[in-house]
């Protein structure tokens, strides 16, 4: 044979043997990766609950706006309900600041029926270590400072970070980061307001996406 | 033929990737912000570099130069996406804390440099033996400089290390308030990395006129 035509087999069995191993891997890691998702999330959903009381499957309740939405972010957002006897006592949006340091953050934002915000998550992003990073709740304390926040407290001119004459701290070196976040929380506060009854379930459903196709 | 111990002195020390080669620059300076994270970082170069060494010392002598370097691009690249794999089953919180840095380990030259340099003339025990002595070197190296950078800039010392162990994060030592931010900046990455290799040398310089020879390279390579 050929000396191409030697070297290209060899290759090509390389090729083969290296993606067994990591088909391999797959296999054997798939089913944990799933898991630690999946309870990832859960824990997630319950933390930007803050100390809110429910009955309800969050999972279950979840409902899929497709973008766009009026909601941050440019693809689809999601809706879960919390209930207690019935009522709907929280609302969680899995929402997308688009406009992060370095791409899109995705956010888990808890408001409670009266407006008040319940929590902010974090659940994505891929801000700079060590710096922008600091959103995540589990670096510091940025974060909470949001929980009982609403659109009346404090005004909607001081919602902003205080490097633009807001009444929000900042993360030191990461107040591009710090700003997107803000800025979806605001909004998703406004669309709180704007569609409050059908968001709570006491008026007109949302539309979903499988609604929308019909 | 070398001895072990001359390998690992190399490793750690006289030929060490990050202190003296430079390579590998990229994670080096970028994930060091914390003793946890240069140790996970670490910790998965060090697998990889001794995998993909076994691999590329194993199949040395089916590799005409032709295809020497895709198959180590191939060889690196799944192994990485197995680290990566491994990471995001059994340390989550580590896997989300490195972010990208997982699979940009594809991209440190030091593997693909010790799998030409060495792998590819070696037998597969010595350099099995060399991936690890150098990963460890490397290894040390990040975690290190984390150390330093968590201490300085944060005042605390292994925090979030129980992430090594599947945990979603631990406190670690809170040694003192504030820090000096500099430190943890990228600014901060190459003072502690120029620091520790000027420390280098300057030991190295020492123990030279310890031993009387003047000459800067007493041993040409």
């Amino acid at each position: 044979m050929n000396r191409i035509g030697k070297s290209g087999l060899t290759l090509a069995g390389i090729a083969v043997v290296c993606t067994g191993i990591v088909a391999l891997t797959y296999e054997l890691t798939a089913e944990r990766i799933e898991e630690n998702r999946k309870a990832h999330a859960e824990a997630l959903l319950a933390a930007a609950l803050g100390d809110i009381g429910y009955d309800s499957s969050l999972t279950d309740s979840r409902r899929t706006l497709p973008a766009p939405h009026g909601l941050p972010g440019d693809d689809a957002a999601d809706i879960y309900r919390a209930e207690l006897n019935g009522r709907t006592v929280a609302v969680l949006f899995a929402v997308t600041a688009m406009d992060g340091y370095a791409g899109p953050i995705r956010l888990l934002i808890g408001v409670r029926a009266d407006g008040r915000l319940s929590g902010v998550r974090v659940v994505s992003h891929d801000e700079t270590p060590g710096l922008g990073d600091q959103i995540e709740s589990r670096r510091t304390d940025w974060i909470l400072q949001f929980d009982g926040k609403s659109l009346v407290d404090p005004a909607p001119t001081d919602w902003a970070i205080r490097a633009d004459g807001g009444d929000f701290d900042q993360i030191t070196g990461a107040s591009v980061s710090s700003r997107a976040v803000l800025k979806a929380v605001r909004d998703t506060l406004l669309y709180f307001a704007d569609n409050r009854d059908a968001v709570l379930g006491t008026g007109e459903a949302l539309k979903t996406d499988d609604e929308n196709r019909q | 033929m070398k001895t072990l111990k001359q390998q690992f002195a190399e490793g750690l020390w006289t030929d060490n990737p990050g202190l003296v080669q430079l390579l590998g620059l990229c994670p080096l300076l970028a994930v060091t912000t914390s003793f946890a994270n240069g140790l996970g970082l670490g910790l998965a170069t060090l697998f990889v570099l001794t995998a993909s060494n076994a691999l590329v010392s194993a199949t040395r002598s089916l590799l005409s130069a032709e295809i020497r370097v895709p198959v180590y691009v191939i060889i690196i690249a799944s192994l990485v996406t197995s680290v990566e794999l491994m990471f995001e089953a059994w340390f989550p919180a580590m896997d989300r804390s490195l972010g990208i840095f997982i699979p940009l380990i594809v991209t440190n030259c030091a593997i693909v440099a010790r799998a030409e340099v060495f792998a590819s003339k070696n037998p597969v025990g010595l350099s099995i033996l060399d991936g690890f002595a150098m990963g460890s070197g490397f290894a040390l190296l990040l975690t290190g400089i984390g150390a330093v950078r968590e201490l300085v800039g944060h005042g605390t010392l292994f925090a979030d290390l129980g992430m090594l162990a599947g945990l979603d994060g631990s406190p670690g030592l809170e040694l003192f308030d504030g820090g000096f931010l500099l430190a943890l900046l990228p600014p901060g990455a190459f003072f502690c990395l120029a620091l520790a290799v000027a420390a280098k040398n300057a030991l190295d310089l020492r123990s030279r006129r310890a031993h009387g020879l003047r000459r800067a390279n007493p041993e040409p390579r």
